[in-house]
Parts: structure tokens; C-alpha cells; sequence
């Protein structure tokens, strides 16, 4: 049986213009199959009313011959985007009732092409998370199974609910944001395609901040090709926002097919840790290969400082997320605790708002900036992100792209790490470096682990080559052939 | 430095004052430091917020590049290096009225280096006083806790409004230096249109810190006094922590370094904080604004376009009009009064001039507590009696007269004059007819005053003045009367 779930957003876009499909039949399909896959817990509120009347409004435009970019084409919004008039937590307590008068600039500019809005996806709790398992919603559970195996495993995280939902076929594209590997993790970990832009690319205005140095939106789709279409529309120089940037985005579908033939390919010796999958050792090798069939040739590069970019990611970012969440104080929006003082009610409300993780971040934060402790660790932390940055500028004087894995294992069980942050945080350990130097990367679905689980491979570009990273994930989608679907999909196994 | 005169006499002999002043002056600008919303006064609670304001999550400052150019023009003003690039950090503490938590400020890259300003002692002479630093930083908003028994009240209105904290030198000496350098600041701030310095409004306020030691000796321990909101204010302050903190070293004490605040009821300060309790801030750079970078070419373009400052405009005064640097410095002292004067000192007698503005009309105005552009009397009118007593059409006392009617009625003093017949009699034959009668009438002194009792002619001037009922020239009565006694 063939479901209009199966086409991706370039097919149904096609369908759509075609008249095969109308946007209120395809929306209605994603809501069914949301409702269907409930028990993943990937949306923390769907809003059937508002995405139907959207689609309507799509069919409307259609059926007048103006379609946009992204007309009737259903979207999850990962619940750290404010959205007008829907409620929006980052998952925390602290934000329960928070509903915006506002809109991101990213989502203002998916629903001005046409986007229909689906819901609120689920998320590590102010995105501060590897699995997803800190949200205040609760865990989401990935779509993927291992055979003969009843555990949920984890989508990853923060944007879990995001990559389980587009993995599940609950959402035909979802927005994520990734400030260490939160876009690129997941999308590993559910075998679909995600990408961190370049920093600046897309607006921070109306996103709810963790790191603000390090935050950016991006897009989690099913292909390369989607995720191309989505990017081209959420990217935008926004005045809102002083670290937008105004370099134009190239046309990232225009040269999507080009493949990747005399590009020069670098494969960094240090992307690699003990205990690493051998599987994932043998399909870096594999992406290699690939490359090099299409075209591309491959050199070994050295970036000797990733070694701290790990610890340099856990000073930056909670130092950043320490200040930045000090305005969730109880006094002007969200939950608050009363108290006989100002600060007896700052402590019970901020006690009882913030979960675990997110008071050990403000709490590794608010140390790092204390005085007597800056400079050891704040500004050094700073020189070192300023080292792991020339890393990826010398290494970028020679080679067009990176190759590397996208995390050091598939996905583990729910419950398996979250009592150890440490390892926790080793999830990271490929995709923070990128971060860290304001890269665009991207994650591409490659192939399995052992027990059947997806594994991803990272591409990472020099800073405003979103093209050809693009239409190099491209030719690893098309020599991986990528076809495993997940067991808990929507509308079961095509 | 040249040796200081101010020492203060203790018990125990002679104490050293040194004051360093921070001045928080609000940027004149229609919107706020990283918002759109207005930041004018006087609005009701909470108008003036925006989203950006109220700390909502997501939202991001923008910097209001007309608040820098206003910061640009200040540094200028005051003589200081413009730093082409510096940083934003945040200062992070919790206080209700504080949304975002953390105050975006400058902390180790403020947009003005060093300085300074000349200030203008009452002796007429000048000191320069160096200034540190000046940057730009958020204010909080406004926390009212007698609103309600049990619940403050948070209103947000000033919340995000541009500041330029103004760090001076420990330079100054005594609360007289501290007073003239706030009153300059204030002056140059106004005639660059960067702050109103309006005190009241809080446009303006000081940080003073203060600090007492023998003289040659290392700097004493210093307290801080908050928010001092008006010049009168500051002088008390001074004084009294003076006083305090030499009683306190005196008795054998030692001052703690805290922070006080000032108590307008005792005219006393009293200890808000220690050292110990003193916030760890947390500064860091603010990662949502980039380093601010300014161009050259616009900061040339920004002096090139300064507007003439107390300074030049009081050496101005004193070479082109020959004022004494006293009354230059209390006219120079804000553009209007400057503006008022030299329309008044256009075409006639400077230092006449001068005096009837700064005696006569400021006297007027102060009785009447009125302010320069309230006067009754316009720079025309002021001018033109100026002019009627140069060319001897009334004499000054006539003039005071005129004068009292000008503040009265507002009208000319030519009309005045008309109306009352005041003008000034300069007749030689009228005049000489009222002298034959005043010494017809005083034989008996005609002759005392012939036998050699010179003191006398003092009395027949005053005679015929009153017999012309004061409008008699008096410069030609002298030169008449002489002429008949002694003739």
C-alpha cells in the first residue's frame, strides 16, 4: 500500500502542484499518523485546528496557482521555537502556561512559504540533553527497535522529538536547533538527515536560548534533498538578531546533483575515540570510499585541538546557559513558587521549575564566571575555542569538506546514560567541535549497527558553503542507498 | 599636582580629601539602548516596554546606533580617546526589576578611554580633573514597594534606557571640587545635546567615593555613596563622610570598604553593604551582541560637527566681549544663558551688559523662581536698556526703575520711559536754571561751601537731582555746578 506518508517533501510538493494530493488530505494523513504514534511521545501538543486551517489556506494558494517554497507541506516545530498563540516551554516546568505573543523568526519564515504547522515537538528540557530524556514532557522514545529486543531507545537529543517524529513519519520535516550536536545526534541516531548551518545563518530571534555563541536552528527531514528545500527557507538575515548574518544564502538545490567529483575530501585522524562502534570505523571507511568513487579525493587532515573541544564546549556553553536562563525568575511570565522574600521565591520557583541537568548546567556555569575561577576556566575555554576554530581554517586552506562519523556509537536504551552526565556528554564528542567553530555540518543517514540500528556520517564545510555540503550529502545519500525504515513508523513498512 | 590648599583640620592635625565621582547620565535619545520601545519620561507604569525589554524568552537586544553616536560625541566633549572597538558584557545579579537578570554593560572595553574636564572654582580659578572612562550600559527598571501591603510593584518603563557611566579620577579634593565638576559635566552634557541633565528626572545621578588620608600619604580606604540626584546632595554627602571617616581614623578606627547610601532627611550616609556582601557580577562578554566596531571616518565626521563647548565659549566670553573669568563661567554655564547674553552684549556695552544680566535679571528671576526662559524681560529688551543708558538717555538708577517695570509688565524700556517721562534731562539751559534756584534757596551753605568746606558739593548735586526728580544727566550737573560755585 502506498501512503501519501511515504513521499518525501519535494515529492509531495510535486503531488500537491499536481493536484494529486491536496494540502488538507496530507495534513490530516500527518495527524492521524501523530495521533497513531502517541505512544513515542514525540509531540508535546498537536494543534489539529490551526494546521488544518492552515492547509486549507495552502489549498486556497494552490488551487489560485500561488503556491510557495514550502506550500502545504506539514511541519513539527521542536517546542524551543516561540510560536504565536501555542504554548511554549524548551520542555522546562518553568515555562508551563508560557504562551507567546510572538512568533521565531525561523517559523514566521517556514509558514510565510506556505508551511503548515503540526505541533509542538518534544526536547531535552532548554535543549540541554543527549537523549532526550530530560524534558519536563518526558522521554520520546525512538521509533527504531532492535529486534527481539521490547526496549525504547533513545532518538537522541535535544531535538528527539523532532528526529523521532520525521523517523516515525508523524511529521513530514521538523525544525531542530543544535548548539553541540543537538540537530545532527538525533538525526544519526533515527537515520534521517539533519544539518547545522553556518552560525548566523538562521535567526535566534523567538528561539528560547541555551548557548547563545553556539545556538542554531536547522533543518531534520527524511533527504538530503528536503532538507535543502527546508534550510533555503528557515536561513534569513533578521535585523532581530545581531549575529544574523548577511552573506546570502546560495540556491542549495540549484547544484544539489552536481555530485562531489574534484572535491577534495579531508578525513580528520582525531575523530575517533576508544570504544568506538566498529561499525561506525567501517562506514567512515565506507563514506570514504563512496566519495572517492564519485569523484571526490580523499586526504587525511589533522585538527590536533578536538581533543578540547569537548571540554571547551561544557565551559562555553553553561557559562552562556547560566546567564541565559536567569530571566526564568517567576517574576513576569511562567510558573512561579511564592516565598516570604524575593529571593525565598526566586529559590523555590527556580527549585522547582528547572529539572536536573539544567540546574547542573547553571550551577557548572555560574562557577566557571565566578571570580577567581574566569580565567582558568571561562577564558580559557575561550582560547581554546579560538585554537579549535583555526583548526578547521587551516584544515579548510586545503580541503573543500570534512568526512567524519556523526557519533561514537548508535543509539542506547532510554535510561542507560542519563545517570551518568559524563557519558552523556560523550554523545557529542564529533559534533561539538563544528559547533564550536561555527561550521555548517550535517548528518546523513549511511547505514546500520550490528543490532540494526541507524548510524549517521558527518559532512562539515567551511563557514557559508551550505551548497556543497548539500550536494556532497547528497552523493552519500545516493551511494548509501539508505532504505531502512523504523519498525514504529506511521503508517508501518512500505 | 600642585600642592592642595583644602586640607581639613581634624583633631589630630591636617586630612586630605580624595573623591572620584561615577555619573550616570541618561543618553538623550527616543528609544532605548537595545530596543525600539520610547525612553521618554513620565509615561504611566509599563508603557514603555517591549518584548525585548521584558526579558521574553528568544528575544535579542540591537544595539540603537544613535545612542553610540551620542556616547561618541560625549567622549569627544571631554577630551577622551574614542576606543573604535569595544565589548558589550553582561553583568549578571537577580533583582525584580531587573527582566533579563544581567545588565548589559561595558566592563574591560568601554567605547571612551581617558579624558578630562576643566572645572571652575569660585576663585575664579581652574582645575583639571582626569577622567577614566566612559561607557555605555543598560538601566534597570523601577521596583515601588508602597503600593500594596504585601506585593511590589515592578515597572518596567526605564528598564533597557541608555546610560553613559562617566568614571572620573580620584582626582578631587574637596566637596566644592566635586560640585564644580558635576556642574561642568552637566554643562558640556547639555550644550552636546547628549543628556538633558535633568537631576530631578534622574537623568543624572553620582556615585561619590570617598577617601580621607594624611598629606604625602597612600590612598585611605574608601566608601562608596550611591545615587546622589542632586549637586546640593553630593556636597552634603562628601561633607559628612568627610567628617565621619576622620572621626573614625581619629578614634583609632579603620574605614570599611562598603557601599552607603544617603539620607536626605539627616543629611547623613549610612552603610548599605559591605565588601563581604558586594555581588560577584559574573561579567562576561555578551554573546548575543557582537564587539561594537566603530568606522574612523564617523568619529572624525562626529568632531568635526561638535558644537562650541563651555570651555571655548567662556574663553570666547573673556577675549571677544573682556568679561571677568567669573562672570564668563556663569554664563557659559548652559547655551541659553550664552545665547540670552550675546544678544543682550550685540552692539553695546559687554561688561555693562554682563552685570545687568547676571546682577539685575538673575537677581529678578531667582526671587521670582523663575527660570532664564520664563524671563518677563526679552535679550531685546534687556538690550535696549542697556543701550538707553550708554548714550546717557537715563541715568543707572533711572534704569533700575525701568528696569523693576520691564520684570512687571514685560514691555520695552523705551515705552516705560515714554510713558513715565523718565528720559534723562541733558539741557545745559534747564539744568542750569534748576542749579541758580537750588543755590538761591542755600545762601548760607553757597557760602560755608566757598569759605572752604569742599564735602558740601556732594549736597548741592543731590539737591538738584531731587529737584529733577532724579532725571537730570548727572555727569552734566557735576561739571554745571562746579562750574558756578567755583566761578
Amino acid at each position: 500500500m502506498s501512503s501519501c506518508l511515504d513521499l518525501s517533501a519535494v515529492e509531495a510538493k510535486a503531488a500537491l502542484t499536481e493536484k494529486k494530493i491536496s494540502a488538507t488530505e496530507l495534513t490530516q494523513a500527518y495527524l492521524d499518523a501523530a495521533a497513531r504514534t502517541e505512544a513515542l511521545n514525540a509531540y508535546t501538543e498537536v494543534t489539529a485546528e490551526k494546521a488544518l486551517a492552515m492547509a486549507k489556506a495552502s489549498d486556497d494558494r494552490i488551487a489560485k496557482g500561488e503556491a510557495r517554497a514550502l506550500e502545504g507541506i506539514p511541519i513539527g516545530v521542536k517546542d524551543l521555537f516561540c510560536t504565536k498563540g501555542v504554548e511554549t516551554t524548551a520542555c522546562s516546568n518553568i515555562l508551563n502556561g508560557f504562551k507567546p505573543v510572538y512568533e521565531s523568526t525561523v517559523t514566521q519564515n517556514l509558514w510565510d512559504d506556505g508551511a503548515v504547522m503540526l505541533g509542538k515537538l518534544n526536547c531535552d528540557e532548554f535543549a540541554m540533553g543527549s537523549a532526550n530524556e530530560t524534558s519536563a514532557r518526558g522521554p520520546v522514545a525512538s521509533p527504531w527497535k532492535v529486534a527481539g529486543d521490547d526496549k525504547s531507545y533513545a532518538p537522541g537529543g535535544s531535538s528527539g522529538g523532532s528526529a523521532a517524529s520525521v523517523a516515525a513519519r508523524s511529521s513530514l520535516m521538523a525544525t531542530g536547533t543544535d548548539t553541540g550536536g543537538s540537530i545532527r545526534q538525533p538525526a544519526a541516531f533515527c537515520g534521517v538527515v539533519g544539518i547545522k548551518p553556518t552560525y548566523g545563518r538562521c535567526s535566534r530571534r523567538g528561539i528560547v536560548a541555551f548557548a547563545s555563541s553556539l545556538d542554531q536552528a536547522g533543518p531534520i527531514c527524511r533527504t538530503v534533498e528536503d532538507a535543502a528545500l527546508m534550510l533555503q527557507s528557515m536561513a534569513s538575515h533578521d535585523p532581530g538578531d545581531s549575529t544574523s548574518v548577511s552573506e546570502p544564502m546560495p540556491d542549495l538545490l540549484k547544484g544539489l546533483e552536481d555530485g562531489v567529483k574534484g572535491l577534495k575530501i579531508g578525513i580528520p585522524a582525531e575523530y575517533t575515540m576508544d570504544g568506538m562502534d566498529s561499525a561506525i570505523v567501517s562506514l567512515w571507511e565506507e563514506g570514504r570510499k563512496w566519495l572517492e568513487d564519485a569523484g571526490a579525493s580523499c586526504v587525511e587532515v589533522s585538527l590536533p585541538h578536538t581533543k578540547y573541544a569537548l571540554p571547551t564546549y561544557y565551559i562555553v556553553a553553561p557559562a552562556e546557559a547560566s546567564s541565559n536562563l536567569a530571566r526564568y525568575d517567576g517574576v513576569r511570565y511562567g510558573a512561579r513558587m511564592e516565598g516570604n522574600s524575593l529571593d525565598e521565591m526566586y529559590a523555590a520557583t527556580r527549585a522547582a521549575g528547572f529539572g536536573d541537568e539544567v540546574t547542573r548546567r547553571i550551577l557548572i556555569g555560574t562557577y566557571v564566571l565566578s571570580a577567581g575561577y574566569y580565567d582558568a576556566y571561562y577564558l580559557k575555554a575561550q582560547k581554546a575555542r579560538r585554537l579549535i576554530q583555526q583548526d578547521f581554517t587551516s584544515a579548510f586552506s586545503g580541503v573543500d569538506l570534512l568526512l567524519t562519523p556523526a557519533t561514537p556509537s548508535a543509539a542506547f536504551p532510554i535510561g542507560q546514560k542519563i545517570t551518568d552526565p559524563v557519558t552523556m556528554y560523550l554523545n557529542d564528542v564529533f559534533t561539538v567541535p563544528a559547533s564550536l567553530a561555527g561550521v555548517p555540518a550535517m548528518s546523513v543517514p549511511s547505514g546500520l549497527a550490528a543490532n540494526g540500528l541507524p548510524l549517521g556520517l558527518q559532512l562539515i564545510a567551511p563557514s557559508f558553503r551550505e551548497d556543497v555540503l548539500v550536494r556532497a550529502g547528497r552523493a552519500v545519500e545516493k551511494a548509501a542507498a539508505f532504505s531502512a525504515v523504523a519498525t514504529g513508523v506511521a503508517g508501518g513498512r512500505s | 599636582m600642585t600642592e592642595n590648599t583644602n586640607l581639613v583640620e581634624g583633631r589630630t592635625g591636617l586630612w586630605e580629601v580624595v573623591i572620584g565621582l561615577e555619573v550616570h547620565a541618561q543618553v538623550s535619545s527616543h528609544s532605548k539602548l537595545f530596543s525600539g520601545s520610547s525612553a521618554e519620561f513620565g509615561a504611566g507604569p509599563n508603557e514603555h516596554v517591549s518584548l525585548v525589554d521584558a526579558a521574553m524568552p528568544g528575544m535579542l537586544p540591537v544595539i540603537n546606533s544613535y545612542c553610540v553616536e551620542q556616547a561618541v560625541r560625549t567622549g569627544l566633549g571631554i577630551n577622551a580617546e574614542v576606543n573604535l572597538v569595544s565589548v558589550f558584557d553582561r553583568k549578571n545579579y537577580f533583582y525584580a526589576d531587573l527582566p533579563q537578570g544581567y545588565q548589559i554593560s561595558q566592563y574591560k572595553q568601554p567605547i571612551i578611554g581617558e579624558g578630562s574636564i576643566t572645572i571652575d572654582l569660585k576663585d575664579g580659578t581652574t582645575r583639571e580633573i582626569g577622567i577614566e572612562r566612559l561607557h555605555l550600559e543598560q538601566d534597570a527598571g523601577k521596583s515601588l514597594h508602597d503600593q500594596h501591603p504585601s506585593k511590589s510593584y515592578i515597572d518596567l518603563n526605564r528598564s533597557g534606557v541608555a546610560l553613559m557611566e562617566i568614571v572620573s579620577r580620584p582626582d578631587m579634593r574637596s566637596a566644592e571640587e566635586a560640585a564644580a565638576y558635576v556642574s561642568k559635566l552637566r554643562s558640556i552634557l547639555r550644550f552636546l545635546g547628549t543628556c538633558d541633565g535633568n537631576m530631578e528626572e534622574g537623568s543624572l545621578r553620582a556615585d561619590c567615593n570617598v577617601s580621607v588620608r594624611r598629606p604625602g600619604e597612600p590612598f585611605g580606604t574608601r566608601t562608596e555613596t550611591k545615587n546622589l540626584n542632586s549637586i546640593r546632595f553630593i556636597s552634603q554627602a562628601i561633607t559628612s563622610e568627610v567628617a565621619r571617616q576622620i572621626e573614625i581614623l581619629e578614634d583609632g578606627g579603620v574605614i570599611d570598604q562598603e557601599t552607603r547610601l544617603f539620607d536626605t532627611s539627616t543629611g547623613m550616609t549610612r552603610a548599605m553593604r559591605s565588601k563581604e556582601d558586594a555581588h560577584d557580577y559574573r561579567y562576561f562578554p555578551d554573546p548575543d551582541l557582537l564587539p561594537l566596531v566603530l568606522d574612523k571616518a564617523w568619529v572624525e565626521d562626529i568632531r568635526a560637527n561638535l558644537p562650541e563647548l563651555p570651555d571655548a565659549l567662556k574663553s570666547r566670553l573673556i577675549s571677544q566681549y573682556g568679561l571677568t573669568p567669573y562672570d564668563a563661567t556663569v554664563i557659559s554655564e548652559d547655551r541659553e544663558t550664552a545665547a540670552f547674553y550675546e544678544a543682550v552684549a550685540s552692539g553695546r556695552d559687554p561688561k555693562l551688559a554682563a552685570n545687568w544680566m547676571t546682577v539685575e535679571l538673575f537677581g529678578a528671576l531667582n526671587k521670582m523662581g523663575k527660570s532664564l526662559d520664563e524671563s518677563p524681560v526679552s535679550p531685546d529688551h534687556l538690550g535696549a536698556l542697556v543701550g538707553l543708558i550708554s548714550d546717557g538717555t537715563i541715568s543707572g538708577r533711572i534704569a533700575k526703575d525701568v528696569f523693576a517695570s520691564m520684570v512687571e509688565t514685560g514691555e520695552s524700556p523705551d515705552k516705560i520711559i515714554e510713558e513715565k517721562g523718565l528720559r534723562q534731562v541733558s539741557d545745559t539751559g534747564e539744568i542750569e536754571a534748576m542749579i541758580d534756584t537750588v543755590l538761591a534757596e542755600n545762601t548760607d551753605k553757597v557760602e560755608e561751601y566757598r569759605g572752604g568746606k569742599d564735602k558740601l558739593f556732594g549736597f548741592f548735586v543731590g539737591q538738584v537731582m531731587k529737584a529733577s526728580k532724579g532725571q537730570a544727566n548727572p555727569g552734566m550737573v557735576n561739571q554745571l555746578l562746579k562750574a558756578k560755585l567755583d566761578g
